[in-house]
Formats: structure tokens, C-alpha cells, sequence
């Protein structure tokens, strides 16, 4: 191993952004079960919850079938070494409503997100979880939509806030390795705090991106069981903690421990193992918000239009995470304009 | 009482939304801006205003308890910590207080749905831009189809529509705005969500309101709610239903879109237009009342 490469921290989202991939339907025992694989294979954080994180259930997102508080309790006995993780987004949720009480449940790690452009709408959130003693992330979602001098920016804010590090999420898996080479790149450089990246496989390219962000710096990264997660999905947990241990980088994470919680996921978590279907690739290729995916399927369907058409339509209105309702809208104004192109010649 | 017909008012607040509501103010068949305070007579809100001939002044609070008989009615556009301060002073004063910060002092007021309550108070809150747009849809599907098991409002708006202090305050946003919904349409369960989209040009403000309701009538609830957003155009002339009432996968959906007036601020900035719109409404009826002149149509009982 290069004794130069900083160890990687190994943040497994498949209890947060596996929600996504079935509709928020996550038990409380599917996460306990998960949750003591994933200590045993050493495992960073274990980041739970509804795949917009806390206080996101909702009829816009997808309401969850288990509230914050209850899948908090369960979990946080589950783990000792793996820090227990809660994502949340200003916006849906509040401090006093939703992170003061994952607080006193027990969350150790708080990554509060926003929209790439919008850090400063974290300041409160991200002040409250240093305040409070947490282990405190920024995320930039949708990071792909803002050149690399405005993700410095913006992370700067979030380092001024308090922030511990910032992550670039690629929410739509739109990143070329190209692409998370300059962006990475130029954070490490110029930010003080550690980078790190959290892939989407709607290109086919989630390992590699983490890899790629992992040769260029950063030093936090996401992946999932089999890639349990929204759209296309993410890293494959597993494959990407082979992948680093091949190329030299440390991750705490035991090969086998990790194998075998990924059939734990398989057994009791995982409905469908994501792979890269049509619309993934088009929502990919449009830039749109992975989450969108299940929405988008079942709207273009109701309204008789063309799911792709709906991505292009979306992605061309530059919509941001949270915006589901605009889903809608621009189905039925597909809709109006003669629907589905098939049929159509 | 006033040989001109129109109400001295005060705007206290310089900023975006007090520069707005100034121009609006002066657009006012039944107001006149007797004076237009902030702190700093730099400011663009000051140069605005002066170029307009409106008498300013940079003495803050201090320009109320010197001049105690200036106005009879005045708007607070400044912040919710700075409101706890100035109220009693106003109060004292017997001044009516429009309120447009989230500290909600007073009588939560939104036009379309309880004008004639907000007529009762010494103190109106105009809730926030989000509640101002939503509300009377949520109302109206109360209203329409009874008992109401969940209400949610997302509101999406241009990033550059939003300014610092919206940014920091997301929390009483979406506090103060679950608050009017849970008063305005008895619903125990209701939830505010805010989405700040950075895309240019930038995007009109967009609200969509979700209700879980046992009855779904959705033809009563469709005339309902365009007759609500009709009351709403009245004093909103940008406010658009884009998709009226649908029932889609075990929801009440009901999406509109608030384009501004662009009399101070962007067209785009339909969220700062509609709670400036509302709290004219809201000041040109306690005008009317005061200078006992008829009002032009019933308001509240509308449509």
C-alpha cells in the first residue's frame, strides 16, 4: 500500500439511499439486521432513514413506512464501532422537529445537505449538530449542475459553518471520471477540510468515479449493498471497497465482512438489485435527480407519455431534488401535446 | 376624516420588500407613504424613495416615538427579533401593525380567507409567501370535502428570489407556515416543504398543495378551488392555477404558479409579490373602514 494515501472512510448509505428503491418502505427490522452485518465488517458510518433524509416523508417524496425516531431506536443498539449516520435536507426538515430528536435518539454523524448552489441555507443545521458534538458533513447535491469554482464556494460556506468535511453528491450519476477528476481535484486543493464523493451508476460509472475521486483526494465515500439505491443505484459497497484495497487505499472495512453483510442486504433489505435500465440512463443522461425515478415511472404511465421524453422535459427545466410536483406538470403537459412519440411517426 | 381619502402609512423597512411595498403604496387609491424608515439613508431602498419624492428617514423606531402622529397604519418589513421591539412602541401608539416578519405577534391573515378577522386585530401577520399562496387552497379543500387527514404545501422559488434572510430563517418559514395551515383548515397533521431552484432564467414561484382526504370529490373541490383562486387574483394579478384538482396515486393534488408584479423586484420574485399583494389588501381594507369609504366589491365574500 502507498503510505502516502490517506485512509478512506467508508460511509454505507444503503439504509438511506435504498429507501428510494423501494418507496421508503424500510422496517425497522430489515435496518437492525443490516445494521450489525455492517459492524462486523468495520464499516465507517452506517447512515440510515428516508432517502431524503430526515423530516422528507411526505406525499411529495414518497411517505416513509417507519417514522425518524423508530428506526433511530432500533438501530443505534446495533452499533459500537460504526458510527450511526442521519442525512437531512433545510427545507424538509427543521431543527426542532427533526434533527434535535435524531440527535437525542442517538445519531453520531450529521450530514446536512442542499442543493450545490445553495450552502448557505445549511448554516443553522450544520451549527446545531457541531453545537451538539456530532460529527458534521456538508453535501452539495446535484453537484454536477455547478462548475468547480462555485462547489469551492459553496463548500467554504459550509466549512464556515462548521462543517467536518464536504461530500459531492452526484445525485443524477451524470459524472464522467473526467468530470469527478476536476471537481475533486480542485476541492482538495483548495479546502482544508476532508472530500469526499458519493456516486450514482445511471452511466455506468459509480465504481470508477469513486475510484476516480479517490486518486484525486478525497477521502470519504458512499456506496450501497449490490448498489441499493435510487435510479440506476450507487457504488456497490463491496466492489467498491475490492476495488480501493486493489489500488492501494485503506478503508478499515473487512473484505469478508462486507461480503457477507451484502447478502444479509440480499436475503432481507434488497426487492431488486438496481441495474442500468433505459430511463436510468436517459435520467443520467439529463442530469435529473436519481430519486425521481419511481415517480417518473408511474406518472408517465398514468398519463400515457413517454417516461424518457419526461426526463429530457425535466432535466431541460433544470429541476432540482425535492421538486417531484414538477414531475406531474410536465407530464400532463406532454400529455397535451399528443403524448407518447411512439405511435407518433 | 383625511381631506385627501387616502391613510397615512408608514413602511418601516428599506429592504426588497419594503421597497416593493412602497411602490404598490404609491400605486394606492386608499393609502399615501407618509414615511418610509430604515437606518441607512444610503441604501438603495432610500435612494428608491427619495427619487420617488417619499419623505424618509434613517431613525429606525426612533422616527415613530418623535413623530408619534405621522402615520396611522404601519408596515414592518424589517426581521422577527427586530419586530419584538418595535410592536410595543407602535402598540402604544394605537398604530395598526402590518406585520410582514415571521414573529408572529398577531392575528395570522390571509385575505382571501379571514380579511374580516384581521380587520379585528391591532396586529396582522401576513404568515409568509409560502402560506399566502397555499392556505387558501388548503382552505378551500377543507371547506369543499370536510375532514382533512394530512395537508402538505411545497413551494419551489428562484434562488435569487430568496435573500439572506429567508436562507436563515428556513425553519420559521416552514414553522409559521404549518401553523397557518393546521389554524386555517383544522388539519392536526399538516407539513410545509420550501425548494430553492437556482435554474435561469429564473423560475416563477410554484406551489403545489397534497391533502389525504376520506372523499375525494374532486368536481366540488374543482369549483372550489377557482373560485378561490379567482378571490386570490383580485388582489394577486399573477396568481395562476396550472393544474387544478386531481386525485392521483391516494392524493388531492392542486398545483399554481405566482408570477410578481415586477414593481420593485423581478417578475420571478412572485413569493416576495404575493405577501406584499396580501398585506395591501389587508391595508387598503383597514383604510376603507377608517375613511369609512365603501369598498369596491366584497371582498371576502367573493365568488
Amino acid at each position: 500500500m502507498n503510505p502516502t494515501t490517506k485512509p478512506i472512510l467508508i460511509c454505507d448509505v444503503t439504509l438511506r439511499d435504498g429507501s428510494h428503491a423501494v418507496a421508503h418502505q424500510l422496517t425497522a427490522a430489515q435496518m437492525e439486521v443490516y445494521a450489525r452485518a455492517a459492524e462486523k465488517a468495520g464499516i465507517g458510518i452506517l447512515e440510515i432513514g428516508h432517502g431524503n433524509g430526515l423530516g422528507a416523508s411526505s406525499l411529495q417524496v414518497g411517505l416513509a413506512a417507519t417514522d425518524d425516531r423508530t428506526l433511530l431506536r432500533a438501530v443505534r443498539p446495533c452499533l459500537s464501532r460504526t458510527r450511526l449516520g442521519v442525512f437531512v435536507i433545510p427545507g424538509f426538515a427543521t431543527i426542532n422537529h427533526d434533527l434535535k430528536p435524531a440527535i437525542q435518539d442517538g445519531a453520531d454523524v450529521v450530514k446536512v445537505a442542499s442543493h450545490c448552489t445553495e450552502a448557505d441555507t445549511t448554516q443553522r443545521l450544520i451549527g446545531f449538530a457541531r453545537e451538539s458534538g456530532k460529527e458534521t458533513f456538508g453535501v452539495l447535491m446535484m453537484s454536477h449542475m455547478a462548475p468547480k469554482e462555485t462547489l469551492l464556494e459553496e463548500s467554504r460556506k459550509m466549512q464556515s459553518y462548521g462543517a467536518e468535511g464536504v461530500i459531492l453528491m452526484d445525485s443524477a450519476g451524470a459524472y464522467l471520471p473526467e468530470d469527478v477528476a476536476e471537481k475533486v481535484r480542485f476541492l482538495v486543493e483548495h479546502l482544508s477540510i476532508p472530500v469526499g464523493f458519493h456516486s450514482h451508476n445511471n452511466l455506468g460509472m459509480a465504481v470508477a468515479n469513486a475510484l476516480e475521486a479517490a486518486r484525486h483526494g478525497a477521502t470519504i465515500l458512499d456506496g450501497t449493498a449490490r448498489g441499493f439505491g435510487a435510479g440506476a443505484g450507487n457504488a456497490p459497497i463491496e466492489v467498491m471497497v475490492g476495488v480501493l484495497q486493489k489500488a492501494g487505499f485503506a478503508t478499515g472495512v473487512d473484505l469478508y465482512g462486507i461480503l457477507d453483510a451484502v447478502a444479509v442486504a440480499e436475503r432481507e433489505v434488497i426487492t431488486t438489485v438496481p441495474s442500468i435500465r433505459g430511463i436510468s440512463l436517459v435520467s443520467g443522461l439529463a442530469g435529473v435527480f436519481s430519486g425521481f425515478a419511481k415517480h417518473v415511472e408511474r406518472v408517465a404511465k398514468e398519463y400515457a407519455v413517454d417516461p424518457r421524453d419526461v426526463f429530457f422535459e425535466l432535466g431541460r427545466r433544470r429541476a432540482v431534488a425535492g421538486q417531484e410536483d414538477l414531475i406531474i406538470d410536465v407530464a400532463i403537459e406532454l400529455a397535451d401535446k399528443g403524448g407518447k412519440n411512439r405511435g407518433h411517426p | 376624516m383625511d381631506v385627501s381619502r387616502k391613510l397615512p402609512v408608514a413602511i418601516l423597512g428599506t429592504g426588497n420588500i419594503g421597497t416593493d411595498l412602497l411602490v404598490k403604496v404609491l400605486r394606492s387609491e386608499v393609502l399615501e407613504c407618509a414615511l418610509f424608515v430604515g437606518r441607512n439613508l444610503q441604501s438603495t431602498g432610500m435612494a428608491k424613495a427619495s427619487s420617488l419624492g417619499v419623505r424618509i428617514s434613517d431613525q429606525s423606531i426612533d422616527a415613530f416615538v418623535r413623530n408619534p402622529d405621522c402615520c396611522k397604519l404601519v408596515f414592518d418589513c424589517t426581521s422577527a427579533r427586530d419586530h419584538l421591539v418595535h410592536w410595543p412602541i407602535l402598540q402604544k401608539q394605537g398604530k395598526i401593525v402590518i406585520d410582514l416578519t415571521p414573529a408572529k405577534v398577531g392575528t395570522m391573515c390571509v385575505p382571501a380567507v379571514n380579511l374580516q378577522e384581521g380587520l379585528q386585530a391591532q396586529n396582522v401577520n401576513m404568515v409568509t409567501c409560502g402560506g399566502q399562496c397555499s392556505t387558501p387552497l388548503a382552505y378551500a379543500i377543507s371547506q369543499t370535502l370536510g375532514k382533512v387527514e394530512y395537508i402538505e404545501v411545497v413551494s419551489s422559488i428562484a434562488s435569487r428570489s430568496a435573500g439572506p434572510g429567508t436562507r436563515i430563517n428556513i425553519d420559521e418559514y416552514i414553522e409559521t407556515t404549518q401553523e397557518a395551515l393546521e389554524k386555517f383548515t383544522g388539519c392536526g397533521r399538516a407539513k410545509a416543504i420550501l425548494v430553492l431552484n437556482p435554474a435561469q432564467p429564473c423560475i416563477d414561484m410554484q406551489t403545489t398543495v397534497f391533502a389525504k382526504v376520506a372523499n375525494p370529490d374532486l368536481p366540488r373541490l374543482d369549483a372550489a378551488v377557482r373560485a378561490m383562486v379567482a378571490k386570490l387574483q383580485a388582489y394577486v394579478p399573477g396568481y395562476q392555477l396550472v393544474i387544478p384538482p386531481i386525485y392521483e396515486n391516494g392524493r388531492i393534488m392542486v398545483m399554481v404558479r405566482v408570477q410578481g408584479m415586477g414593481d420593485y423586484l423581478p417578475k420571478y420574485a412572485g413569493n416576495l409579490d404575493i405577501i406584499n399583494c396580501a398585506a395591501m389588501a389587508m391595508a387598503e381594507e383597514f383604510a376603507r373602514k377608517l375613511l369609512g369609504a365603501p369598498a369596491p366589491r366584497d371582498r371576502e365574500g367573493a365568488a
